[in-house]
C-alpha cells in the first residue's frame, strides 16, 4: 500500500496518540492533546479514559471538543464532577496515569511556560493565558506526556517563567519539591519524540520523523541538543490513523 | 428567601463600584448576561474573580469596569488568547489592570475555604512554580500539623458578589442547574451577596439525576434570562456558539472595532436577555 501524504502536525498527532495505552487514565489538556487523546480512543485504544479538568470523567465525544467544557464531554461521561472535585479527589491522590499537556514554552529540563514571555511578570512582552490545571497535572499525575510543535521560540534553555515543573533544575529537584508524579516522560513535537536522559534529566532527541534529520530537529532547538544512541525512526502514520484524525479536524469544522 | 428581580434590578440592587465580583461558570453556562449588563450599568473599579475569565471578562476589562482580575487561566477555549485582557496587561488599556493570578486547584479551593467558613484551604500544589515564587499575598507554604510535611495554603475567597446563571428557578427561588456545574455552588455558598440568572422560571423544579440545587435562602436574587448564558451554553436549553468565540477574535485585537461593539451590543441595546 502506497504511504498517504501528511503533514507534520498530523504526524505529531499520530505520535502522540500512539503514546497513550489502551485502557489507561488520561487527565486532558485542550488543543494538540485533546485532538490526539481522542485519536487515540478512535483507534488503538479504546478503553482509554479520558477526564477533562471541567469535571468529565470517562468522556466518549464523536468529534473534537473546542474547548474542555463542551456539551459533548458532560454527554457522553461516565461520570461529572465539580471543578473542586475533580482536582482534589481525582487528580491530587495521583489517580490519574498520564497528564498530556501543552505547552507554548519548554526547557532542557522540561519546566513549561503558558505565563509570560519577555520582561518580567508584571510588565511581560507577551501575555499568555496562565496556568489552568497545568501546574498540579503535571506534578501529580503518575506521568506527563507534552505535545509541542518545536520551534527556536518554544525550545529554551530556561523557560521566562515556570508555569508547571518538569524536572525543575535537573535531578533531585521534584523530590525536593514533595511532586508525586515521575515528571515528564516525552516530549513530542512535529519533528520527532524527546526522552530525559536518566543521569542529567536533561531532554534529549530518541525518535525523528520519516525525513527529518538531526540537524533539523537541533536546528529548532534552543539547547544543545543530543541524539540518543538508539535514535529510531517513528512509523509514518497509517491509513487508518489518517483517516480517523481527519475525521475528527472535518466534523470540528463543522 | 431569594427574590426574583428582573436582571437591570437585580444587578442594580446586588453589584456596587469597587465590589469584588466572581462570575462562574465553567465552559457552561457563563453569565453573559448579566456580564452585560454590569457593563451597561457602567460599574466601576471592580475586583473580577473567575476561573477561566472567557470572553466575558475580556469584554468587562475592555468596557473599562476592573481595576483588578484574580483568575487561573485567560484565554479564548481553543482560539487563543483575550485580546482586550493582553491589551490591559501589556499596555495598561483602557487603565492598568492588577492581577492575582492562581492555578485552577488553587482558585476551586479558594472558593471551598469561602464556601465553608474557614480562612484558607490546603492542597498539593504550586511547589516549584514561579507563581509561587511571585510571592502573592494568597498562596504561602504550610507545615501539617500531623506528619511535618510541606503543603500548600491558598486563602479563601469571599466576593462580596456572587453570579451564575442556571437552567431553572421555581417560584420560590430554589434554584437547579445541572451538565458541568464547576464551582458554582462554592462561589454562591462562598459570596456576601448573589444573583442567578436562569433559562426559565417554572412552578416546581423536577428532580433530575445529578443537578446542583441551590434552596432560595442561599441566594439574593433571581433573574429570568432566556439565552442568558450564550455564546456558552445551558445544557437542556441551546449549545455553545463556537463560531462566535472564533468570531470574538478579531473585534476583540482592534481597539476601535471593540468600541463598536460595545456601543451597538452593549449601549444601543435595552436589557436584552442575552441576546446578542
Amino acid at each position: 500500500m502506497p504511504v498517504p501524504d501528511y503533514s507534520s502536525d498530523e504526524m505529531m498527532t499520530v505520535s502522540a496518540a500512539r503514546a497513550l495505552r489502551d485502557g489507561i487514565t488520561c487527565f486532558v489538556g485542550i488543543g494538540l492533546p485533546s485532538a490526539a487523546a481522542n485519536l487515540a480512543r478512535a483507534t488503538h485504544a479504546p478503553r482509554l479514559v479520558l477526564i477533562y479538568e471541567s469535571g468529565t470523567i470517562g468522556a466518549k465525544p464523536d468529534r473534537l471538543p473546542l474547548s474542555i467544557g463542551d456539551g459533548i464531554l458532560a454527554e457522553t461521561a461516565d461520570a461529572v464532577v465539580s471543578v473542586p472535585e475533580i482536582f482534589n479527589y481525582w487528580l491530587q491522590p495521583g489517580r490519574i496515569d498520564v497528564g498530556f499537556l501543552g505547552a507554548a514554552q519548554i526547557d532542557k529540563f522540561g519546566n513549561i511556560n503558558t505565563t509570560v514571555i519577555g520582561g518580567d511578570y508584571a510588565a511581560p512582552k507577551t501575555r499568555l493565558p496562565g496556568s489552568g490545571g497545568a501546574p498540579e497535572i503535571a506534578a501529580s499525575c503518575r506521568e506527563v506526556i507534552v505535545v509541542v510543535r518545536q520551534t527556536l521560540r518554544s525550545f529554551v534553555e530556561r523557560v521566562d517563567f515556570v508555569t508547571s515543573v518538569g524536572y525543575g533544575s535537573g535531578p533531585g529537584t521534584r523530590q525536593r519539591l514533595g511532586l508525586t508524579g515521575a515528571g515528564p516522560l516525552k516530549i513530542i513535537t512535529d519533528l520527532g519524540v524527546l526522552e530525559p536522559d536518566p543521569a542529567t534529566q536533561e531532554f534529549v532527541l530518541t525518535g525523528l520523523y520519516p525525513g527529518v534529520s538531526v540537524e533539523d530537529a537541533r536546528a529548532r532547538t534552543g539547547w544543545d541538543l543530543a541524539a540518543a544512541a538508539e535514535l529510531h525512526t517513528v512509523d509514518p502514520p497509517s491509513a487508518a490513523e489518517l483517516t480517523a484524525l481527519r475525521g475528527f479536524t472535518a466534523s470540528a469544522k463543522e | 428567601m431569594a427574590e426574583i428581580v428582573s436582571l437591570a434590578e437585580a444587578v442594580a440592587l446586588a453589584v456596587r463600584d469597587g465590589d469584588t465580583v466572581a462570575m462562574e461558570g465553567f465552559t457552561h453556562l457563563i453569565p453573559f448576561a448579566a456580564g452585560h449588563e454590569v457593563i451597561r450599568q457602567r460599574r466601576r473599579d471592580l475586583t473580577l474573580v473567575r476561573m477561566t475569565p472567557d470572553l466575558i471578562y475580556d469584554q468587562l476589562i475592555g468596557a473599562g469596569c476592573v481595576r483588578k482580575l484574580v483568575f487561573s487561566w485567560g484565554g479564548n477555549p481553543g482560539v487563543g488568547s483575550l485580546h482586550r485582557f493582553r491589551d490591559a496587561v501589556e499596555h495598561s488599556w483602557p487603565g492598568p489592570l492588577e492581577l492575582e493570578e492562581h492555578s485552577h486547584a488553587g482558585m476551586a479551593n479558594r472558593y471551598v475555604a469561602g464556601a465553608s467558613g474557614l480562612p484558607f484551604a490546603v492542597l498539593r500544589g504550586y511547589a516549584g512554580t514561579g507563581l509561587m515564587a511571585e510571592g502573592m499575598a494568597s498562596v504561602r507554604p504550610i507545615t501539617c500539623p500531623f506528619t511535618g510535611e510541606i503543603l500548600t495554603a491558598v486563602s479563601a475567597l469571599n466576593p462580596d458578589v456572587a453570579i451564575v446563571h442556571a437552567q431553572r428557578a421555581d417560584t420560590s427561588g430554589n434554584v437547579q442547574l445541572w451538565g458541568i456545574t464547576g464551582v458554582q455552588k462554592e462561589a454562591v455558598l462562598a459570596a456576601e451577596r448573589s444573583i442567578v440568572t436562569v433559562e426559565e422560571v417554572v412552578p416546581h423544579l423536577d428532580p433530575r439525576p445529578g443537578s446542583v440545587v441551590l434552596p432560595s435562602w442561599t441566594v439574593s436574587y433571581v433573574a429570568e434570562a432566556a439565552g442568558g448564558s450564550r455564546p456558552s451554553y445551558a445544557l437542556g436549553y441551546y449549545e455553545r456558539d463556537n463560531d462566535y468565540y472564533v468570531a470574538w477574535d478579531p473585534i476583540a485585537r482592534d481597539r476601535d472595532a471593540f468600541r463598536r461593539w460595545l456601543d451597538t451590543e452593549i449601549f444601543g441595546m435595552a436589557e436584552t436577555m442575552g441576546g446578542r
